[in-house]
């Protein structure tokens, strides 16, 4: 809740949706952002192999006015293995506007999160879009759990 | 014995004590406990790592022995009131009696998707958002624009067929009873109806529309009929399983009661 870019956020987010009604969310979503990696530019479908599920590329663009992005967890483990903490399952870290969204891989290799957690999505970076379109301008919050 | 009813049948009074209970719960704080212990689950549930209250085999009990907690709270305030549930498979429409004034309010209105009908409209200044996963304060729906149709009930006979309660690997990806209720597989029953309700029932924060404890008390009540149709198959796994709970395993969070404690729903109420 306290952190220092809560009053950025919101103003990135007010300012991003009202670019998005002028340009029209598909023009948008469209341009990458300026200091895009070049491996995020496509949402590649990933290979499933025997052995597991290969870690989505990522991705770093404006969409609808907000600020996406998304990259394998450092030390992530895409969900595997029984490690214990916060982090549980999370191996991949999305962002909106610098505020953490958190997301899941499932067994198939489609994700979900916590902003649309009841139908699945191909990548992170689509959940990450379909997380904007839901917030509708709003800002993320920390969770309270337990 | 408790009697839980189809929502269409209660009268005036049991939706108004309804509501008001929740209300009431919603003012004390006891509401938004249930939704921040909710949360947990929805956010450490995972198809690789420990797995409780979804994506697992203790989906059912563990929602089952979450909404008698609920009730239990709910006839604190008002001993007579039990849970109802939504039969999505009859009450279809954004017009159905559930979503007028007198119960849980209507749809979103479009642009922001604000409640505006009803207790649970913002407006009516006695249902905030306090725990949520976005700054907007006021309840949302947008019935039927994330998935038009709710499942049918061929749908949901397709899945009480289904003789096997659990499968391997015990997850999102099981071929089983469990995962095809929850709706990762299949027709896609429980799911899809969070995803047609919209606004905070899309989100981990689901229990912020009063709708989900209908909406769970159908789900649980398919699993009781289901067990009527399947008096041979039970629940499973029934021995210990890394990260999943087995039959006689205790439950997180209360870790004083097991799947097998949750089996028979008569202990605790029928179904109307
Ligand atoms: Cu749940
Ligand atoms: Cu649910």
């Amino acid at each position: 809740m306290s952190r220092p870019s809560r009053r950025l956020v919101l103003h990135r987010g007010a300012a991003g949706l009202a670019g998005a009604v002028l340009a029209g969310p598909a023009a948008v979503a469209a341009a990458p952002a300026a200091h895009a990696r070049p491996a995020a530019d496509k949402d590649h479908p990933r290979a499933h192999g025997p052995a597991g599920h290969e870690m989505p590329e990522p991705f770093d663009e404006i969409y609808e006015g907000r600020h996406i992005e998304g990259w394998p967890e450092e030390g992530g483990h895409g969900g595997h293995g029984g490690h214990d903490g916060p982090h549980e399952g999370m191996g991949f870290v999305v962002r909106i506007d610098n505020d953490d969204l958190h997301v899941m891989e499932n067994a198939n290799g489609s994700w979900v999160s916590v902003v649309n957690h009841y139908e699945t999505f191909t990548s992170p970076r689509g959940v990450a879009r379909a997380a904007v379109r839901e917030l509708n301008g709003a800002d993320l919050v920390p969770v309270v759990t337990g | 014995m408790a009697v839980r009813k189809n929502q269409a049948n209660l009268t005036a009074t049991e939706k108004r004590d309804f509501v008001d209970a929740i209300l009431e719960l919603k003012r004390t704080g006891r509401y938004d406990e249930f939704i921040s212990t909710h949360n947990a689950f929805i956010m450490s549930d995972t198809d690789n790592g420990e797995r409780t209250g979804h994506r697992s085999p203790s989906f059912l009990p563990w929602h089952r022995k979450f909404l008698l907690q609920f009730e239990e709270a709910l006839q604190s305030v008002t001993p007579s009131v039990t849970l109802p549930y939504w039969d999505w498979t009859v009450d279809r429409s954004p017009r159905s009696s559930l979503w007028a004034e007198d119960f849980l309010g209507g749809d979103g209105r479009s642009g922001d998707g604000r409640v505006t009908s009803g207790q649970f409209a913002f407006g009516s200044g006695k249902w905030p958002m306090n725990i949520r996963v976005d700054g907007r304060t006021f309840l949302r729906r947008a019935l039927g624009a994330g998935v038009r149709d709710l499942p049918t009930r061929a749908e949901v006979d397709r899945v009480l067929a289904m003789t096997t309660y659990d499968a391997a690997p015990w997850n999102s990806s099981s071929d089983s009873f469990r995962n095809n209720v929850e709706g990762w597989r299949g027709p896609n029953l429980h799911n899809r109806v969070h995803v047609w309700v919209g606004g905070q029932m899309t989100t981990g924060a689901s229990p912020n529309d009063p709708v989900f404890w209908l909406h769970h008390c159908f789900i649980d009540k398919l699993w009781a009929d289901w067990q009527r149709l399947h008096p041979r198959s039970g629940y499973l796994p029934t021995t210990g399983t890394t990260n999943v709970v087995a039959l006689n395993d205790t439950m997180k969070p209360w870790n004083d009661v097991t799947p097998a404690d949750m089996l028979d729903h008569t202990r605790f109420y029928t179904y109307a």
